[in-house]
């Protein structure tokens, strides 16, 4: 029973934690951003702003939208909303943990895309059309590359789900394999095209022609375009989440025991701020690439996939 | 798993990394980014191998690799793309594609061969061999799949680059042997530079599609 209600506290923690410091994430990078290019930038606060601005800006629909058009915010935000659910922050054992199975998580981020797509073709002008195309071109390598990340992982956890992951990977003694390194190239390059970050998309860029995440939320105004934001935010936490879970599982608190919350919390921030930190400063010092490239920086990021699977593979054949 | 063995393999991990990538990279400065990057981890990898095994000829590898391969060459290869003005992307033989899965391919036929052939050594020495055999393999694929002769050489470069791995990942490694590696490597870089000038000189440019036409027509 006390188990239960710390799960269920520990839980709830999560959901606020997350759910109010992803505007605040988005408003580090982008301060950090700024600050790299020799400028002064918004203040970190900045994206809540937006986020209320877009809450009281009067709503608009196209006259040749359908009346599925409201709908597709809705989807993106709840299928990002349940992943983020799904994805321990600081610490392990939640409630909703043997649900966050991975393969689950690649699906709700496909439906969350899929409603941005269906959203941007909405209204059928070309611009929403082109970014949805070039999404779909990125996420078929996208989800690929995920996917042969993913086997690794299960490979050496002997599990699919993110918690049960983290849990093998702190506990364990996997060491530093290869294959991990590999593995984790390929799941950069995988967040970084998939929360619309520099080297693919430009997150920033005001072109409509260059645009692939905001080309498809042109049409939409106020809330709608609201519940488009607030996902994308929460779609880059998760993201840090994930590859901090993963990757630097280390001291993780546990639901059970109150006591390692605080020193988890600690990590957590530590982590989510180094990560706030890198990407950046990694952005600024990169070119975003010509659009037909894209699938081929994928394509090496499931390779590496494929590489760290094929040495787990051959070193357990051949007898480690 | 102690952590001499993990840290020795996490940096033959990222030389090979560094190997795949240079594959996967089209413009010529990325490229000699990369294989500086390479180099510099190799050296890093020598000096820990030089302070687990307490070998002072490996800390004399790490500093020749620093030196040489981490600073003087990617320097005189930069200094050759601007004096040539080679600022352009790199042309490849075959699609970029192509060449990352036959990379793969390659790293796999190298861990297939490797692995078993040693079964008798410690675990990770096989892999860290494996591994360096990966490097020495995707080098010369490089070497293969670029049209540009600066592109080539750069392959030609990481080749020796897993040699190197191979070598301070074995104890007991004659120290002349890793030397005279590196005195070849500078001396066929100065010998490749002059190749570079003379091409340069005949062709207008440092592609050897050229080179090949003749070659077809002298038979």
């Amino acid at each position: 029973m006390l188990g239960f209600a710390l799960g269920l506290i520990a839980t709830l923690l999560h959901a606020a934690l997350v759910f109010a410091a992803a505007p605040l994430v988005a408003g580090v990078v982008g301060k950090i951003r700024a600050w790299a290019l020799g400028r002064r930038g918004a203040p970190v606060w900045q994206p809540y702003l937006q986020l209320y601005k877009l809450l009281r800006k009067s709503t608009l629909v196209p006259e040749t939208a359908t009346e599925l058009f409201a709908l597709w915010p809705v989807a993106c935000f709840l299928a990002t909303a349940v992943a983020m659910l799904l994805v321990p922050s600081f610490c392990t054992g939640m409630l909703t943990a043997p649900l966050g199975d991975f393969i689950t998580l690649i699906g709700l981020f496909a439906i969350a895309r899929a409603a941005t797509m269906l959203g941007g073709m909405e209204t059928g002008f070309g611009f929403g059309g082109a970014g949805a195309g070039r999404e779909v071109l990125f996420s078929i390598f996208a989800e690929a590359a995920l996917l042969v990340a993913l086997l690794c992982f299960v490979l050496l956890a002997h599990g699919a789900t993110v918690d049960g992951i983290a849990v093998a990977f702190d506990t364990q003694h996997i060491g530093i394999s290869v294959s991990l390194g590999f593995a984790l190239a390929a799941l950069l390059a995988v967040a970084l095209t998939e929360t619309g970050r520099i080297p693919t998309d430009n997150p920033s860029g005001h072109l409509e022609l260059a645009m692939v995440h905001e080309a498809m939320l042109l049409e939409y105004s106020g809330r709608f375009l609201l519940l488009f934001e607030y996902a994308a935010m929460l779609r880059l936490l998760l993201w840090m989440d994930l590859i901090g879970a993963i990757f630097i599982p280390f001291r993780l608190g546990q639901a059970g025991d109150v006591f390692s919350w605080p020193g988890g919390l600690l990590l957590w921030v530590l982590k989510i701020g180094a990560m706030a930190v890198v990407l950046p400063l990694f952005e600024v010092s990169t070119a975003k690439m010509r659009v037909f490239r894209v699938p081929e920086f994928l394509g090496a990021a499931m390779l590496l996939g494929f590489l760290a699977s094929v040495f787990l593979f051959v070193a357990a054949r051949i007898g480690s | 798993m102690s952590l001499t063995f993990s840290l020795a393999h996490l940096m033959g991990g990222i030389v090979l990394l560094c190997g795949f990538l240079l594959l996967s990279q089209r413009r010529l400065a990325a490229m000699i980014t990369l294989y500086q990057i390479q180099a510099c981890v190799l050296a890093a990898a020598a000096f820990w191998q030089g302070w687990a095994q307490h070998e002072l000829n490996l800390y004399l590898t790490g500093i020749i690799t620093l030196a040489l391969k981490g600073l003087l060459l990617p320097y005189g290869l930069r200094q050759i793309v601007l004096r040539f003005n080679l600022r352009r992307a790199v042309e490849s033989g075959m699609g970029m594609a192509l060449s990352l899965i036959l990379g793969v391919g390659l790293i796999g036929i190298a861990v297939l061969v490797v692995l078993p052939s040693t079964m008798r050594a410690v675990s990770l020495t096989r892999e860290d061999l494996a591994i360096a055999l990966s490097v020495v393999l995707l080098g010369l694929l490089v070497m293969v799949s670029r049209r540009s002769a600066l592109a080539q050489i750069i392959g030609f470069l990481s080749t020796e680059n897993g040699l190197v791995l191979a070598a301070i990942g074995m104890p007991g490694m004659p120290f002349v042997a890793e030397f005279s590696v590196a005195l070849l490597v500078l001396l066929a870089f100065l010998v490749v530079g002059v190749f570079l000038l003379r091409i340069r000189e005949h062709f207008d440019t440092l592609d050897v599609t050229g080179i090949e036409a003749i070659e077809r027509r002298g038979r």
